[in-house]
Parts: C-alpha cells; structure tokens; sequence
C-alpha cells in the first residue's frame, strides 16, 4: 500500500512508520504543524507541535530511510479541535481533544488529502489493532492494556478504518522504546507526552481561564442555596471535590462534589457522594467503528475515560441516542466526554454524552 | 527511475574541475597568512584564485572579500554601510521588496535594534522594481539614506532588476546588489555597474558550498561584524579557506554554463507547460530574466503538496519561497507582485543548470498534468 505515516517526533509514530516501512509499504513521513506559532523547544509533557519535534521527526524519517514533508495542518486544527474544546468547556461539557483530533483531523483532513493525492492510507503509533474479519476491517484494543488508544480512536467510521494502520497494537510500549533503541532511532528514550498538545503550560484551567474570562458566579446546593462562588464555571468537573473553597459545612460534615455545571446561569452545584451516582447515559451523535447498533439491547463494556474501567452494560439505540445501562452505578460522569462501547476488545462505537441519570 | 534536478538555483553540481582543485588543495599544509614557506605557497595560490575572481567579476583583486556565504556577504554589505551612514546621521535603509530573506532580515534587524528606518521599494507585476518610486524616494529624502540594496535578480523568478538605473538615480548614496543569483549567468560587471558593494555565492556557478565573497568598492571602510586576525582588509576576520576559495576560483573561470542552451531549455519548457496546462501562469514573463529560472502558478494547488508528488515522480523542484519550520509559507516575492495569499501558496519553481538536458526537462513536462490534476484535487480546503 502507498501510506502516509504521522509523524509527531516521538518514539510510537517512529516505530510505527519503520514497521510499515518494512512490511513493505510505500511510506511517506509527514509531520502535522498544528500551531500556527510553534515554540522552539519541546517542553513538559508537551505532544508534537514545537519546532523541536518537527526536527525530530525529520530525524527519524531520514533514519529510516522515508521522504518527509510538513504539512499545515494549524488552521484545520484551531478551527476543528481548539475552537469545538473551548466551546464545549463554554457549554459545561467536557470534552476530550485528542479525541476531536482524530476524528476531524488525522483521519479525516489528512486521510482524505492522502487519498485524493494517490495513497491508500495513514498509518500511526496509537496503541490499537486492527483485524479482518466477516464483519470488514474493525477496531481492537491493543494488546499493551495500560497504553490502549482504542478509546480516542472510537469516533472512526467504517471508512477510515479501511484507511487507518496501527503497527504497534500487538507490542508493548516497553518493546516499542527497545526496538526503537535497536532501528537507531535517537527518540527512542523521549519522555511520553500526557498534557494537551496546545496548552504549553499544562495549566489547563489557567488556559481556558485566559480565553473564556473568569466570571464568577454561585455555586449551589441541590435546593438551590448560595453556599460560595466560583471563578469561571468551566474550570469544574462533574465528581470534583477539592478546590472548591466552600467554608460552610455540611450538616453531617460530608464532602460536597461537583454534581452539575449549567453555563447558561453560570452556576456550579454541588451535592452528596451518592448523588453522583449515574446508572444510564446518552450519547448523541453515534459513530459505529463497525456493524451499526440498533434497537436491538445487547451486552457489552462501555468506558467514559481515554484509560478508565471498560463498565458492564447493556447497549442499544433509542430515538437515535445511544444508550448504555450499566450493572454497577458510576459516580461522576460528565456530559461531553465520549462513551465508547467494547464486545470484547472490539470497538462498537461511540457517542457524545449528553444525557446521566 | 533516475532522479530529475531541477532546482539549480538552490545549488547546482560542482564543476569537475573545481572539485579537483578542491581536493588538491586540501592536501597542502599552511595557513595563508603565516610567513614561512608553507604560508606563502598557500597565499601564491589564493591570491591566484582572487584575482581570477576579480577578472571574472570585473574588479580589482582588493576588492574581492572571501566569506564563508552570500549571505554573510549580504550581512556585512549592508550592515556595515548602513553603520557607516549613521555616523553621517543617515538612518534610511533601502531595499527592495523582493530581496532574499538575506537581505530582508537583516535589513529588519537594523530597524529592530539599530534605529533604522526600513523602506521597501515595490514591484510591479512583472517582478521588477519601481524605479519611479525610488526617484521619488531620493529625491525627498536621499540625504537621508544610508544604504540602497537592490538584488540583481529575482531568485524566485529569475526577473532581472535595473541595477545601473539605480545607482544613477542613487548618485552618491551607497548601493548593493546581491548578485547571487546572476553571477555567470548574464553578463555582469562590478566595475561598469557602479555599484559599492555585490555579494557573490560559490555554490551556484559550481563551486563549493561555504564559500562566498563581498565585492566591496576599494576606499569604502564599513566597520565590521567578524573581528580577529583581520585577513580581509580589517572587514573580515578568519582563516581563509583555500580549498575553497580555489576551488571557486576555478568554477568562475570554467566555461561549463552554457547560458543560451539553458535559455533554451527554460523555453521549451515554458511553451510546453503553456501548451498543457493553459491556465497556468508563468510569473515574470514579462521581465527581462535568468536563463534557468522558471516559476509557475497553478491554480487551485497547493505547492507543498505538489513538491510532495514531484518529488513521488524523483523530481526535485522548488517552492522558490523561504520555509519556516518546514512549513511552507506564501512567498514575499509574488505577493509583491500582486498574488494573493492563496495563488503566492499555488506556485512552484523550476530551475535548469548546466548539466539539465532536454530529454530531463521533457519528462518533468510529461509528469506535470496529473501531478496538477491530484493536487487539484488534494486541495480540499
């Protein structure tokens, strides 16, 4: 197959691309600019976009032997991952950008200019499988639990998984570091990276207090009393219990946690442990990764969190939302993160929380 | 499949010879400015090669100041004019808006950081400046102005640019002409162009790369940026590089580039992409220009996805344009004349050498209808 390797500057995609390389595809290296003013140097925990990992990136194609190009992605990236991550913080949700980038970005703007321009498909370093199947090329978790990316890859259509290739599914990220060691691959022992790729500082609530202002506003108690205030609702997460500043206890003295976020009013509220507890979720705005799921109620797992539990439930679709009801009640879940349904270790689909109960 | 070069005007192949002189040379012991045996054989030969230059450019050998690149060469020039007219309380700093990034810059830089007024002259949509503009320009505030920098042609473009012209408006204002692109390509002379100061690059005539002079007018003193042993007439500090500096020598004085052949070339070319693709635009065609430099808009592309399926087909070509990080940006050059920022992003350049042939030139035609066809259709946002 001619691919096109995403190259970021670290050790997953480097690996990635030398094994495609050598199962004896036509590989082309391509580093995604996603800043339209990137730094100099890598720094923290930072992903791929500084000046820094480009010339790693560089580096690696030219070890392994690939041409190596950068293309601009910034203008896709601001207006498809930054602009939607702050607009639904904006709206009380919270959402998960990595997520959002490969859904409108890696295997959508790159996977379709790939395509027009003659190549077959992309090839990454997400830990996740593929397999063929009765049912077509479908979605795995990878073998490496602990490092599984299936989760951020959920929002792929039956489309782009034809064009996707994960080479590092079946390996284990400690084997990825050594055989990147051994293809003398200078990357080889370069930090993970964790923080979201554009807030350099890691500050994630200093971020989007910088662009979404900070107004303040009630927090509540479910009978609706001011109990405090908070600067700027959005720096909050459903199941929150520090950081709140709340100085009036509660009868019994037990902790208060972030129960709902309503941006309309601007108002946080906060209630006991228990009424956390969510037993049926959601989601709109369905992908399926696979066959599509009907009204049809099956069992599976579904997993709220990019490396949380995979939960028992019972899944199908109803007005077109899917939903998920689980065994065992879940306590903190918020609306805007993805609920991603597993049969087994395959990936269903998934779908935007919208609604908890 | 052979590979196709076709970007010359980035570097072209050394001549055979320099590189033979290149190596001899690198085989001799002795620093050129020591005074024992050693020293003054190594100095015998340089001062051979700078007075081959000299004769090739048309200067005097003093005048001739090896750096180690154009654009250090560009560096000193205007930086060291442009100090030796603050002293004078000249504070202008003219060049044009279609200089090389080596020039550009540190034309910034002076503003930046050394209380200079920058002034870019235009162009019109041919690429080639507004010498009535300029007029104008001297004519107001010429007792202002430190240093005229005019290129004398494009690099992305190849269009020639009316250098005696601005020296003769320029009277007794000090002007520079990066002369990179043009030297042993059009004729060309120091002494008859007037001009103060001209940069000179040895790797696009076939010589090494990391070697370039500065023609600086003998009697002008500029203070300078490199100081230390003093080698080139105080201007310049460091060893020199023989091997080099000989090896240049030998590329200016070889006769390989063929200028009319080229020209012919970069013709058929042209009619051939005319004929195939007719909406594509040549730019500067117009204008009086290089033999070997072709740049071409296709509309509806993308030039970096196009150099990505050039280079699919082993055909190295060019953008023309400065990148920043890899990332490929709207070049300064066709935005002066005129593109907008998505058709300047559409363009690509094509640049012959001496060692191009027809059968090269045929085949990069034969591959450009679907290479436009799939960047057309990669080009979906």
């Amino acid at each position: 197959m001619k691919l096109i390797a995403a190259m970021s500057g670290g050790v997953d995609s480097a690996v990635a691309a030398a094994r495609a390389v050598e199962a004896g595809h036509d590989v082309i290296g391509v580093h995604l600019a996603l800043s339209a003013n990137p730094q100099k140097y890598r720094s923290g925990a930072r992903g791929c976009c500084t000046i820094e990992d480009s010339h790693d990136a560089r580096r690696a194609a030219d070890v392994i032997g690939i041409p190596f190009y950068i293309w601009d992605m910034a203008e896709e990236f601001h207006d498809g991952v930054v602009e939607d991550f702050l607009a639904e913080y904006a709206a009380g949700r919270t959402p998960n950008p990595c997520l959002r980038c490969n859904e409108k970005i890696k295997f959508a703007a790159v996977l379709d200019r790939a395509r027009a321009m003659g190549f077959d498909g992309v090839v990454t370093g997400h830990y996740a499988r593929t397999e063929i199947g009765e049912n077509g090329k479908t979605l795995h978790r990878a073998v490496d639990h602990s490092k599984d990316q299936s989760y951020v890859l959920s929002v792929l259509t039956v489309e782009q998984i034809e064009g996707a290739v994960f080479p590092l599914g079946d390996t284990t990220k400690v084997d990825i570091r050594k055989e990147a060691e051994s293809r003398g691959l200078a990357v080889a022992q370069k930090p993970d990276s964790h923080d979201i790729c554009f807030v350099p500082s890691g500050d994630n609530a200093g971020w989007l207090r910088d662009r979404l202002g900070s107004d303040v506003g009630p927090i509540v108690d479910q009978s609706g009393t001011k109990i405090g205030e908070h600067k700027g609702a959005y720096t909050y997460t459903i199941g929150q219990r520090k950081g709140l500043g709340l100085t009036i206890p509660t009868p019994d003295g037990s902790p208060r946690f972030v129960l709902k976020i309503e941006p309309v009013t601007n108002t946080v509220v906060v209630g006991a442990r228990e009424d956390l507890a969510v037993t049926i979720m959601r989601g709109e705005r369905p992908v399926w990764c696979g066959p599509a799921v009907d009204h049809e109620h099956r069992i599976g797992f579904v997993q709220i969190r990019a490396h949380g539990a995979a939960l028992t439930c019972t899944y199908f679709v109803e007005n077109g939302l899917l939903v998920a009801m689980l065994d065992a009640p879940l306590l903190g879940l918020a609306t805007g993160q993805a609920m991603v349904i597993y049969d087994g270790d395959r990936v269903v689909g998934s779908a935007t929380i919208c609604e908890t109960q | 499949m052979s590979s196709i070069y076709v970007d010359h005007a980035a570097t072209t192949p050394m001549v055979e010879s320099a590189l033979l002189a290149m190596t001899a040379q690198l085989a001799q012991l002795g620093n050129p400015s020591s005074l024992h045996t050693h020293g003054r054989a190594t100095r015998k030969t340089l001062e051979d090669a700078r007075e081959a230059i000299a004769k090739e450019i048309g200067s005097l050998p003093s005048e001739v100041i090896f750096t180690a690149s154009g654009t250090e060469a560009n560096n000193i020039a205007l930086k060291g004019l442009y100090w030796a007219g603050r002293k004078n309380g000249k504070r202008v700093v003219v060049v044009s808006s279609i200089e090389h990034h080596a020039i550009l810059d540190p034309a910034h830089w002076l503003a930046t950081h050394e209380g200079a007024e920058v002034i870019e002259i235009p162009v019109y949509a041919d690429g080639v400046i507004d010498l009535v503009f300029l007029r104008n320009l001297v004519k107001t505030r010429g007792d202002e102005i430190a240093v005229i920098s005019v290129m004398h042609a494009n690099n992305e473009t190849g269009a020639i640019q009316p250098v005696s012209e601005v020296v003769a408006i320029a009277g007794d204002i000090p002007v520079h002409t990066d002369a990179v692109q043009s030297f042993k390509k059009v004729p060309l002379s120091f002494a008859q162009l007037g001009v103060t100061a001209m940069s000179l690059s040895a790797h696009k005539i076939g010589g090494p790369l990391g070697i370039g002079a500065l023609i600086l007018k003998r009697g002008v003193e500029i203070p300078s940026l490199m100081h230390g042993g003093g080698q080139e007439r105080e201007i310049r500090s460091g060893t020199l590089n023989a091997p080099s500096i000989v090896a240049f020598a030998t590329a200016a004085a070889s006769s390989y580039y063929n200028a009319g052949e080229v020209a012919g070339l970069r013709d058929r070319f042209i009619s051939s992409v005319q004929a195939l693709i007719p909406d594509a635009v040549i730019n500067a065609l117009g204008a009086e220009r290089l033999p070997g430099i072709v740049n071409v808009t296709f509309h509806g592309t993308q030039s970096d996805t196009l150099l990505l399926l050039m280079d699919g087909q082993h055909i190295s070509c060019s953008t023309g344009s400065a990148c920043s990080a890899g990332v490929h940006e709207a070049s300064h050059v066709l935005l002066a004349m005129g593109h907008n920022e998505v058709t300047a992003q559409s363009s690509l350049r094509f640049s012959f050498g001496a060692t191009s042939t027809s059968s090269e030139c045929d085949f990069v035609v034969s591959v450009l209808p679907d290479v436009i066809a799939r960047g057309r259709a990669a080009n979906l946002t």
